[in-house]
């Protein structure tokens, strides 16, 4: 066999710098962790119900992954829930916690309760002790009133008049703590998440694009998908570019015709069953 | 490898760049003074600064912490600097108070000139930006980040100033500062809501927005506050005073009512 230095080029995991990490590590190097993914999702109370608002930019480290994803999840037709973590732990904790809740109304017959929805996520994310990185704003409106809880990915939760989560939570709830105040009318709740949404996009790089609020009153849940749009895309022309014919110069033309008429000769191999 | 391991860990500012001594010995082979901040120990929380009409306000409350603990109540940690401005500090103290040291001679050699010129504001930060470099590219760092702001006649009039430089010598200008906590949680309200030429009641009103919810948010923040204002006139320290509080939301009364095990 040749010498043992010929690593392969290409394939296989290359231990070469692992000496050297582990060399920086005892000088005091400290390794990067794990990055949050951004978000900026809040929600309050307000006088009739709850209102529910998230940002759209869905980031995979430096890139935005998707422009317009939707954070604010269905759980029931009277619960929604914004979720800030990582997108698919989000995705199938909601999902699993909205078939249940669904079940439990065929069996109960009732409209569901955001307790039920509460004690179902803070269970399950407990069990798994952190790992599933979920961190959730749940808010909705029951027959014992409106409430909001925030849901933290090691199963703790709180309960609220105002919360803010995500990478944005800081700026959003800048916001909040300097407008809010007891007893908001539909369209200054409505503005108020706006606004704290609009913090988030523009002074946290991890959120970005546009607007969502979900507005849940007793009996009426609107969900305003893409309420403000304030990142606009301008063109240098309004009506985008066009090209007409003769606008390239054209050096030279070569037709190649394809074959027009195929033949199939013999009969083929039966397929293997 | 070794030479590599000595710049990380180890060499004092006594040891130039390009020599390796063999053998990877520790830091106290240098010899004489080998100091180094590695970790602040007594530190202030964030300061805040926006230009208005007559010139620029600057506020932070009078806290000082030592690690998780409250250690002092009535620290000013905003300070006049010559005729026309006035610098704020959070991080270290003790660097600080070294800072003002250096200021004082600057100042005082600058006075014993006796041209009739004094040092603004813009010669200030500049002054402090090489020296806040400098302390950094010795791995021996001024552990702050200061703001500075004031007003001085210029070729244009009275031209206002406000900038900030940080322990590693970023430094900028612009028209709404804040260091710390202040970056995530005052930055985003003087966005939105700061304009050229506020009055001095206005421009007090939005620092207080800004300086509630630090209080409420950052838990290094003590409900004691300072507020200064550098105008043509000179500049103005207020003395402390506090800002009202509240906790009244019907949700923070029994929390778990609605839901059992929640806060």
């Amino acid at each position: 066999m040749t010498g043992s230095m010929d690593l392969p080029a290409k394939g296989g995991f290359s231990f070469d710098l692992c000496r050297r990490n582990n060399m920086l590590e005892k000088n005091g190097l400290k390794l990067p962790g794990f990055r949050k993914t951004g978000t900026t999702i809040v929600g309050l109370v307000f006088q009739d119900g709850v209102v529910l608002g998230a940002d759209t930019r869905a980031t995979e480290g430096p890139i935005v992954a998707d422009k317009n994803c939707e954070k604010i999840h269905f759980m029931a037709p009277n619960i929604y829930c914004c979720g800030a973590g990582t997108a698919a732990d989000t995705e199938a904790v909601t999902d699993m916690v909205s078939s249940q809740l669904q079940l439990h109304r065929y069996a109960t017959g009732h409209e569901s309760r955001v307790v039920t929805a509460l004690t179902l996520l803070k269970s399950h994310l407990f069990r798994y002790q952190g790992h599933v990185s979920a961190a959730l704003v749940l808010g909705g409106v029951d027959c014992t009133g409106p409430h909001l809880h925030t849901v933290y990915p090691h199963g703790s939760t709180d309960t609220l008049p105002f919360a803010t989560m995500g990478s944005g939570s800081l700026a959003a709830m800048s916001v909040f703590e300097s407008k809010y105040k007891e007893g908001l009318t539909r369209e200054e709740g409505i503005q108020l998440v706006s606004d704290a949404i609009c913090a988030g996009i523009f002074n946290d790089l991890g959120s970005g694009s546009n607007v969502d609020v979900c507005v849940i009153t007793k009996g009426k849940t609107e969900y305003l998908r893409n309420h403000q749009l304030p990142n606009p895309r301008t063109y240098a022309s309004s009506k985008g570019y066009s090209f007409t014919k003769g606008q390239t110069e054209v050096l030279s033309t070569k037709i190649t015709p394809l074959k027009q008429k195929v033949e199939v000769t013999g009969g083929g191999d039966a397929m293997e069953e | 490898m070794d030479g590599f391991s000595k710049s990380i860990g180890g060499g004092g500012p006594n040891v130039p760049a390009g020599s390796h001594p063999a053998g990877g010995s520790q830091a106290a082979a240098g010899g004489g003074a080998t100091q180094r901040t590695q970790y602040p120990y007594v530190t202030g929380t964030s300061v805040i600064a926006l230009k208005y009409k007559d010139g620029v306000i600057m506020a932070c409350d009078t806290g000082a912490s030592y690690g998780s603990t409250l250690r002092y109540k009535s620290v000013e940690r905003i300070k006049a600097v010559g005729k026309h401005s006035i610098i704020g500090a959070s991080g270290e103290y003790s660097d600080f108070q070294e800072i003002l040291r250096y200021l004082d001679e600057l100042t005082l050699s600058d006075h014993m000139w006796d041209d009739g010129n004094s040092l603004g504001p813009k010669e200030i930060h500049s002054y402090l930006t090489r020296v806040m470099y400098n302390r950094r590219n010795k791995f021996d760092p001024l552990w702050n980040s200061l703001v500075i702001g004031g007003v001085k006649k210029g070729p244009k009039g009275d031209e206002k100033y406000l900038g900030m430089v940080n322990m590693i010598g970023t430094h900028f200008e612009e028209n709404h500062v804040a260091t710390g906590f202040g970056n995530h949680l005052a930055i985003p309200i003087l966005r939105a809501e700061w304009h050229e030429d506020m009055t001095f009641e206005e421009a007090v009103k939005l620092v207080e927005k800004c300086l509630l919810v630090l209080l409420y948010r950052d838990r290094s923040s003590i409900n004691k506050f300072q507020i200064a204002k550098i105008t043509t006139e000179g500049s103005t320290i207020y003395p402390p005073y506090s800002l009202k509080t509240y906790w009244g939301f019907t949700h923070f009364e029994n929390p778990a009512q609605g839901a059992v095990g929640s806060w």
